[in-house]
């Protein structure tokens, strides 16, 4: 009985270091590799300007459209709990504050994550599968240099920007359903709005937020695509991952950029 | 340099084993090809034949021996000299792996535009004299996905020698071709050879295609040299295996059934 239980904490603690831990190190020395490699993209920044496009342009509208939904569902949920108080006035600075410090850094992140991250694993893993990844090396041309550096930056620079945008759209859904629907006072929704958003403590910290679930997001789609096994399978199962990991990576370091911003000062 | 002049041989490969994991892929393999030649390694699938290949190029790394390439040894090499050699080495791959994002005239300028400050009308000139030399300069504006499969090797060999290299290393490229294909790419390997001044290795199980073309040939099985010649040598050595293999029979050293136990008692057994 002992035997089997040892044996199976064996297999356990086998599966988890070579899942996980293993993989971890892989990973992490693979974003040293692009982080070294990087200047290729900032050296010839139209290839970076062509994946901000794939990542970010392409995922204008889904962020655009979900940002307005979740913005107007804040509206009614906000004004049919702050008229119980009298204080429907302050649905400006709930709506606000809600997108910009959490709503949209998590919400755009997981978007970008099924969006862009899956498309950018499919595309690599594609790449390696066809060999286009080892045709390159044999025209000495480093892929991670050309292929997964300018992914990685793309990705970087479009999250922040996606999340900004997702939130401007949500506080105009707010204000569409707030003021234009319910007749909440405009007066009041902006000028209490302006009042309690705190620039460095608010803005910034949703931005910083929303910066490194980028890098998050970015580095989990580029490394699931650089590591699938070369096959249909593999790489479907890669781009599985990468939806899955990112998401729970999100939501995990909001918990702990949440924990280390926002201490009710 | 001081070995091509003093051997003529532009490839050596000395003694080489590889594995992968635990299965030992190749075994002690000595070859040389001589500079000029096209030379064919044949052999049946699986039989190491293109590890050999990515071994040359040095995308693997060998267990044991030495690979030299113009006279160095291509797994000694830093990153930097290493890629200072692939730049004069072209690998052209089984299904030509074209950049799927690009159409026909950028996969050629790639090497150019990545390895060569050159202006762009240069740049584009000498991508319609490559895609010139396949017969495909009317396809420069096509993608890859709009090629038929010879086409996209056709251009992918324009790539390969886009910076016209002194070694082209063709993996397969006879394969899921139709006749007429088949033969432009034959003939294309032979003529782009000695037009270029190069020296061809050229990695196939396809006998009649590959006897025509080349100048010698090494014959592999299970992971060893089992036989090198000229191609008439080939056709009339009396090794049965290599006998089986040209001529294309089902059943001989190379049995047709997998190993497995008795047929009678496996069909009686519950």
């Amino acid at each position: 009985m002992t035997a089997r239980v040892l044996e199976l904490l064996r297999a356990l603690g086998g599966r988890l270091i070579n899942n996980w831990v293993w993989r971890l190190g892989f990973a992490t020395r693979f974003l040293w590799l692009t982080l070294k490699e990087s200047g290729t993209s900032f050296r010839r920044f139209h290839l970076t300007i062509r994946e901000i496009y794939f990542a970010g342009v392409l995922s204008l509208i889904i962020i655009l459209v979900s940002g307005l939904f979740v913005g107007m569902v804040l509206g009614l949920q906000g004004y049919d709990t702050l008229v119980r108080y009298g204080s429907s006035e302050a649905l400006g600075v709930l709506v606000s504050l809600s997108l910009v410090r959490e709503l949209g850094p998590v919400v755009a992140g997981l978007l970008f994550a099924s969006r862009a991250g899956s498309a950018i694993t499919a595309e690599i893993g594609l790449m390696k599968a066809t060999e286009q990844l080892s045709a390159m090396e044999m025209m000495a041309v480093d892929p991670i240099a050309r292929v997964v550096a300018p992914r990685f930056w793309g990705g970087v620079i479009s999250m922040p920007l996606l999340a900004a945008l997702f939130s401007a759209m949500g506080v105009f859904g707010g204000y569409l359903v707030g003021v234009r629907l319910i007749g909440v006072d405009e007066g009041s929704f902006w000028s209490q709005m302006q009042a309690a958003v705190d620039f460095r403590e608010d803005i910034v910290n949703g931005v910083i937020k929303s910066l490194v679930f980028g890098v998050a997001v970015t580095w989990i789609a580029v490394f699931e695509g650089y590591d699938a096994p070369p096959t249909a399978e593999g790489v479907s199962g890669a781009t599985t991952r990468t939806v899955v990991t990112s998401s729970l990576a999100i939501l995990a370091l909001d918990f702990v950029l949440t924990a280390l911003m926002f201490r009710g000062t | 340099m001081r070995d091509i002049v003093a051997t003529g041989n532009l490839v050596e490969v000395e003694s080489v084993n590889f594995s992968y994991d635990r299965l030992q892929v190749l075994k002690n393999i000595n070859l040389v090809v001589p500079k000029g030649k096209v030379v064919a390694i044949m052999g049946l699938s699986g039989c190491g034949k293109t590890t050999l290949l990515r071994l040359i190029g040095a995308a693997l790394v060998p267990d044991e021996g030495e690979i030299r390439v113009a006279g160095r040894a291509v797994n000694r090499l830093g990153d930097e000299e290493l890629f200072a050699l692939r730049r004069k080495m072209g690998m052209l791959f089984q299904f030509g792996a074209l950049f799927t994002d690009m159409s026909s005239f950028d996969n050629v300028a790639f090497p150019l535009r990545e390895h060569t400050r050159m202006p762009e009308p240069l740049i584009r000139d000498l991508v319609l004299m490559k895609l010139h030399a396949v017969g495909l300069r009317g396809a420069a504006q096509l993608t890859p996905a709009e090629l038929s499969g010879g086409m996209a090797r056709r251009v992918a060999l324009a790539r390969t020698i886009a910076l016209d290299p002194m070694l082209v290393m063709y993996d397969e490229p006879f394969t899921g071709l139709d006749p007429i294909s088949l033969g432009v790419i034959s003939q294309l390997i032979r003529k782009l050879n000695d037009s270029l001044g190069a020296t061809s290795i050229v990695v196939t199980h396809d006998v009649a295609e590959a006897l025509e073309l080349v100048d010698y040939v090494y014959y592999m099985s299970d992971g060893k040299v089992e036989f090198h010649g000229l191609p008439e040598q080939v056709r009339a050595a009396g090794l049965p295996s290599l006998h089986q293999f040209v001529y294309g029979e089902p059943d001989g050293p190379v049995p047709f059934h997998y190993p497995a136990a008795e047929y009678g008692q496996d069909l009686l057994a519950r």
